[in-house]
């Protein structure tokens, strides 16, 4: 079986199980947020179930509307804030206390490896890259994991995507993303599972390996996995007392195709609006960019923000260009204002915001006027998705967005 | 089940951030939503769907978000089914789980015309389009799934003291 099989067996007591079946099976721990946590809660109270299956297995954290923006907002919140104190949910982070919810949640220590997650969030494929079967679900779906600790699935196809070769300077684990998802198209995963592996992953660090994983959704796929090693291993240790399994597929697992891949022939890659698939050279777009934003579930971390302060240290950006930058959790944070990084953004003339989904997904701060274009390194360039139906959202690496906020458009950073 | 409407049509790859953008997610009442339902691609949408419509999707429908407010805002703008060549697959479930039909038919945005008069037989798998009098066979919904669209959604189906 391959790592997909292998997590969905175990976790619905099955020695096997093959693509296409149907399987209950037990949830190892789910998770909920500030904007999909109301109707989730709403949804249990009405099945009519007091209690939830189990507090321990419940992660609540508040990202999308970080402080709240509105009164709106802000009861949702306080919505959330009773559940989890009706139901002695420990595993809350609050406003301050945490940030953006697919940080967090490994960030401290609830992913293991060969775990089944759930998250009312379509990015919770992002554990995968600590070698856990993690995956979105609607809200009321997650009111029915709350009151029954299961969930059905139809175990997927695979597709084995292998990654040999060194990346160029200033190439990232974000461009390997956009290049994979704009050779498969972005229904050509459609509720299959994606397994990287290869010399590339596995000299890939924890934050590289967490950008893919968080993209596989982009091309349809239930969810991504890197099959945990020893780095996953150490990373996971660190975080969590409880016993976990490193889970690899075995040799002679079936995938449905296999994507062969060389890192050291990608360029820095530029999702186009307004489809993730729509990914071309850095090199072959001179579009002028109104807003630089850096940060998001996808491209928040310590090795994104120093990799943009580097090419950002003593420099200014664009006049008329504004540039935000929004570390992915109070931790991210902090460790990004020891290392002087922060500076470093509001010196060249960016905004730095407290950890929060943000401009993402065009709700709470950083909106896009008619006819205003964005780069960014988060996940989405949907029609609207930042702000204005009119306004357009490019995709890429911390390294371009730097680049480019450095020269008011769209630049290749390995060319300046 | 058999649904029968009027056809409104979309391309490929209608994520649900088109079909209800992120500046909405705050509304919690369903009608509220479906003021808003396709805001991103056609603002008039729930004017076109609110007697009740069969909405016709391209492949990989419903991609992008998790947002189960999509669905929702769909469903109380008018319509009673979405029928698309494939879904993306929280949307499916999603769809299932709030009591509005979803079925998958391959090829079939060719053969229907925005205005047509749809019928489906959703535990056949048959699709009607009765202004060209054509028929299509596709996949029913599995019988576990049908189950819960029977009840009118996950929660009903779930209740506590039935």
């Amino acid at each position: 079986m391959n790592t997909f099989e292998k997590i969905l067996a175990r976790a619905s007591g099955k020695k096997i199980v093959e693509p296409n079946e149907i399987v209950e099976a037990n949830i190892d721990m789910a998770m909920i947020h500030d904007l999909t946590g109301p109707l989730t809660i709403d949804s249990f109270r009405k099945i009519g179930e007091k209690k939830i299956w189990d507090p321990e297995k419940i992660v609540t954290i508040f990202d999308h509307l970080v402080p709240a923006n509105t009164i709106r907002a802000a009861s949702l919140h306080k919505t959330i804030r009773e559940f989890v104190e009706e139901q002695n949910i420990k595993n809350f982070y609050d406003v301050g206390h945490g940030g953006i919810c697919h940080q967090v949640f490994h960030e401290r220590g609830h992913a293991r490896p060969g775990e089944l997650i759930v998250g009312a969030d379509s990015h919770t494929c992002t554990y995968g890259a600590l070698g856990a079967f993690a995956t979105g679900i609607g809200s009321t779906e997650m009111a029915a994991v709350l009151a029954t600790g299961k969930m059905w699935f139809k175990v997927p196809k695979a597709i084995k995507i292998e990654v040999s070769g060194k990346f160029r300077n200033l190439v990232t684990p974000k461009d390997l993303i956009l290049y994979v998802i704009g050779e498969i198209g972005e229904g050509g995963a459609t509720y299959m599972g994606m397994e990287f592996v290869g010399e590339t992953i596995d000299e890939m660090s924890i934050d590289g390996r967490l950008t893919i994983c968080n993209m596989t959704v982009e091309a349809g796929a239930k969810t991504g996995i890197v099959p945990a090693d020893n780095k996953t291993n150490e990373y996971v240790k660190e975080r969590t007392d409880r016993s976990f399994t490193l889970v690899k597929s075995d040799t002679d697992a079936v995938f449905e195709k296999i994507v062969n891949v060389d890192s050291s022939s990608i360029v820095p890659q530029v999702a186009c609006p307004s489809s993730v698939d729509n990914v071309k050279p850095a090199s072959d777009i001179e579009t002028e960019v109104n807003q630089v934003f850096i940060g998001s579930c996808t491209n928040g971390r310590m090795e994104d923000l120093r990799l943009a302060a580097k090419i950002l240290k003593g420099k200014k950006i664009k006049p008329g260009v504004r540039m935000i930058v929004t570390p992915a959790s109070q931790d991210i944070y902090t460790r990004a204002m020891k290392e002087g990084l922060l500076e470093i953004f509001v010196n060249c003339g960016g905004v730095v915001t407290n950890a929060t989904c943000g401009p993402c997904l065009g709700g709470h701060l950083g909106l896009l006027a008619p006819g205003e274009v964005c780069l960014a390194t988060s996940n989405r360039n949907f029609i609207g998705r930042m702000g204005s139906p009119k306004s357009e959202v490019y995709l890429a690496s911390p390294a371009t967005a730097a680049a480019s906020a450095l020269a008011g458009k769209i630049v290749d950073p390995t060319l300046q | 089940m058999i649904i029968k409407g009027k056809a409104i049509k979309f391309g490929n790859n209608i994520n649900t951030d088109v079909i209800l953008p992120g500046k909405y997610l705050e509304l919690i009442d369903p009608k509220e939503l479906a003021k808003h339902a396709m805001a991103g691609i056609d603002p008039d949408f729930p004017n076109k769907v609110r007697d009740g419509a069969v909405l016709i999707g391209g492949k990989n429908f419903g991609c992008g978000s998790s947002r189960e407010q999509a669905p929702i805002a769909l469903k109380y703008s008018g319509v009673k089914c979405v029928l698309a060549e494939y879904f993306a697959r929280i949307f499916y479930r999603n769809c299932i789980n709030i009591g509005l039909p979803a079925i998958e038919c391959e090829n079939i945005s060719k053969n229907i015309e925005e205005g047509d008069s749809i019928s489906i037989d959703l535990e056949k798998g048959i699709i009607r389009n009765e202004t060209q009098d054509k028929s299509f066979k596709t996949n029913p919904i599995p019988e576990f799934l049908m189950a819960i669209l029977q009840k009118g959604g996950l929660i009903e189906y779930l209740k506590k003291g039935d």
